[in-house]
């Protein structure tokens, strides 16, 4: 589905141009759920991006579908079927989170209920939302989730996201997982997710580990996963509390997991 | 100057600045061309044309609920010019809908204006919806331009509550507009505007709440879009002459070479005002068009999306 071929990504800076990513290649088969995980700062956010259009990579080929989409822009990327879904979500002054959906869904007759049932997979009580505007008045992690619901509603063949877990609170962290098998299962198509989490590498069929800007380690789960356990590309997930103990769909937003885990490792 | 007879026009306009697509139920006046073209008055609403032949004066009796007055203005021919003078009485205890829209549709190469003077006096307890929309057009070829200058003055007895939106997105070349509410005891008052200026348009707003009564309260928010070479000045200006409370916003979003002048002003008179202002100016962040960008927007299709939201 999606192959990336020597892929270079450099920025100009003060100092000259810096490599943030030197020489990355992997491929994503169809139907895979792919976790790229490694250090901070290693280049995993960039090539998302790069896969995305958000960035334009500096060297190499990005091919999806058989198609050279390495120079293609973030809407053509778009309608071809690949979505992103951002690490740090922005912020839209008047647009309704009912608004944002029915974009995201590309349907302007998006149903009430269609609607809910995305905002709902996110652990976000939908009628409490869906006339929100996504403005300073959401939290960053009410936020999160709605990037998230609007990559949900895309249905798209490539699903990227970026950091997802951070500022989904423990309870939730379930249901994220829940969708994301949803969105495979629905679209018949690949996920990518930049992650440390623990249990999103758990359930990944292969783990790229991208550390300085290369290809570190690449394979299927079992193979890559124990050599990670206890480093800093697999954060243990915090397993305190219980996840049942609030309801599925109408809990509150209590805070961030990653943040409450990673904390005093960044 | 030319006068067109043209329905359909008509029609449009009427849609287009009160939402009417037949013939309106409940209390209306609808003035074309500088003249009264059909009018209703309602048992509680009564519409009569001002002795002086200003304009209009709207009764509404005490205790009427649930009931719309509807007043939109069209103007057809180029060159029109035309001052009009509206005064609403509302009684106390009364819960009504007032939509008072102007469009111009200009065919020829002169000036069309229109000068509207709307005073309200809200009795006391009493509740009033005011939508003021305004809209212009001007046939191909032609280059008469669409001018605009409203005065609203609102006096609001005590507990009042009067909500006023204002809209002006398309085709109005010049505009200065200049509005004014005392506000007494216990009342309040949410004034929403909102402002689009492209080619080289002009909008001026002038808005100023003066809190007299204890426990009033104004809330003005204003949003505003200015593209190419237009200009839009902002001056919002919340006197709390009393224990009050007040708030002012101004956003605007501004692109091309088009400037944008935001004045908010407070003027307390003693120490229970309590008076916040807010004002930002800036462009679409590029991060908002990259967003939708990644939904399958183009980047014009993601402005006009971040656009239409921001003035809704």
């Amino acid at each position: 589905m999606l192959s990336v071929r020597n892929l270079k990504y450099d920025v100009v800076e003060e100092q000259g141009e810096v490599g943030i990513i030197h020489d990355i290649s992997m491929e994503v088969p169809d139907g895979q759920f792919v976790v790229i995980t490694g250090p901070n700062g290693g280049g995993k956010s960039s090539l998302a991006k790069c896969i995305a259009g958000v960035y334009q990579p500096t060297g190499g080929r990005i091919l999806f579908e058989d198609q050279d989409i390495t120079s293609m822009s973030i809407t053509d990327r778009a309608k071809l079927g690949i979505s992103f879904a951002f690490q740090q979500p922005v912020r839209f002054k008047g647009i309704e989170v009912f608004d944002l959906l029915k974009l995201a869904s590309g349907d302007k007759q998006l149903s009430v209920g269609s609607a809910c049932q995305y905002l709902s997979e996110v652990g976000l009580c939908a009628k409490d939302y869906i006339n929100r505007e996504v403005d300073a008045s959401l939290s960053g992690g009410e936020l999160k989730r709605i990037e998230i619901a609007s990559v949900l509603a895309r249905k798209s063949r490539l699903s990227i996201f970026d950091e997802p877990e951070a500022g989904i609170d423990l309870w939730s962290f379930s249901n994220l997982i829940k969708a994301f098998e949803k969105i495979k299962r629905e679209t018949n198509g690949s996920i990518v997710i930049i992650s440390h989490q623990e249990r999103i590498l758990e359930i990944a069929d292969t783990i790229v580990v991208i550390e300085k800007g290369c290809v570190k380690a690449a394979g299927a789960r079992d193979e890559i996963l124990p050599g990670l356990l206890g480093t800093e590309s697999a954060y243990p997930s915090c397993r305190q509390g219980s996840p049942d103990e609030t309801d599925e769909n109408c809990g509150p937003d209590t805070g961030s997991m990653a943040d409450f885990v990673k904390g005093g490792l960044e | 100057m030319l006068y067109l007879d043209d329905k359909d026009i008509e029609q449009r306009i009427l849609a287009e600045v009160a939402d009417i697509h037949t013939t309106p139920t409940g209390a209306y006046n609808i003035r074309y061309n500088g003249k009264a073209q059909s009018r209703n008055s309602t048992a509680n609403i009564q519409i009569t044309s001002r002795e002086d032949g200003s304009g209009i004066n709207i009764d509404i009796k005490d205790g009427t609920v649930n009931e719309t007055c509807c007043i939109p203005v069209v103007i057809a021919a180029s060159g029109h010019k035309e001052t009009v003078t509206n005064e609403f009485n509302i009684g106390e205890n009364c819960d009504v809908v007032i939509v008072a829209g102007c469009g111009i549709h200009n065919c020829g190469n002169q000036d069309s204006e229109h000068h509207g003077v709307h005073r309200f006096f809200v009795g006391k307890n009493s509740k009033v919806k005011y939508l003021e929309r305004h809209y212009g057009e001007t046939e191909h070829g032609t280059s008469g331009g669409n001018i605009m200058n409203p005065t609203t003055e609102l006096f609001l007895e005590e507990g009042a509550h009067v909500e006023m939106e204002t809209t002006q997105i398309r085709g109005i070349d010049s505009t200065r507009r200049i509005t004014s509410a005392e506000v007494k005891a216990g009342a309040s008052i949410v004034i929403k505007e909102r402002l689009l200026t492209n080619g080289t348009q002009f909008a001026e707003s002038d808005l100023t709440a003066k809190l007299v009564g204890e426990g009033s309260s104004a809330n003005i928010i204003s949003r505003s879009v200015a593209t190419d070479r237009s200009r839009i000045k902002f001056v919002s200006n919340i006197v709390g002459a009393a224990p009050c409370s007040g708030h002012t916003e101004c956003d605007a979003i501004i692109a091309g070479d088009a400037k944008v002048l935001a004045v908010p002003a407070l003027d307390a008179d003693q120490p229970d005002a309590a008076l916040i202002h807010e004002a930002a100016i800036g462009k679409i962040a590029g991060e908002q068009l990259m967003k939708l960008e990644t939904l399958g927007l183009t980047a014009e299709e993601a402005e006009a999306a971040i656009i239409d939201g921001f003035l809704k």
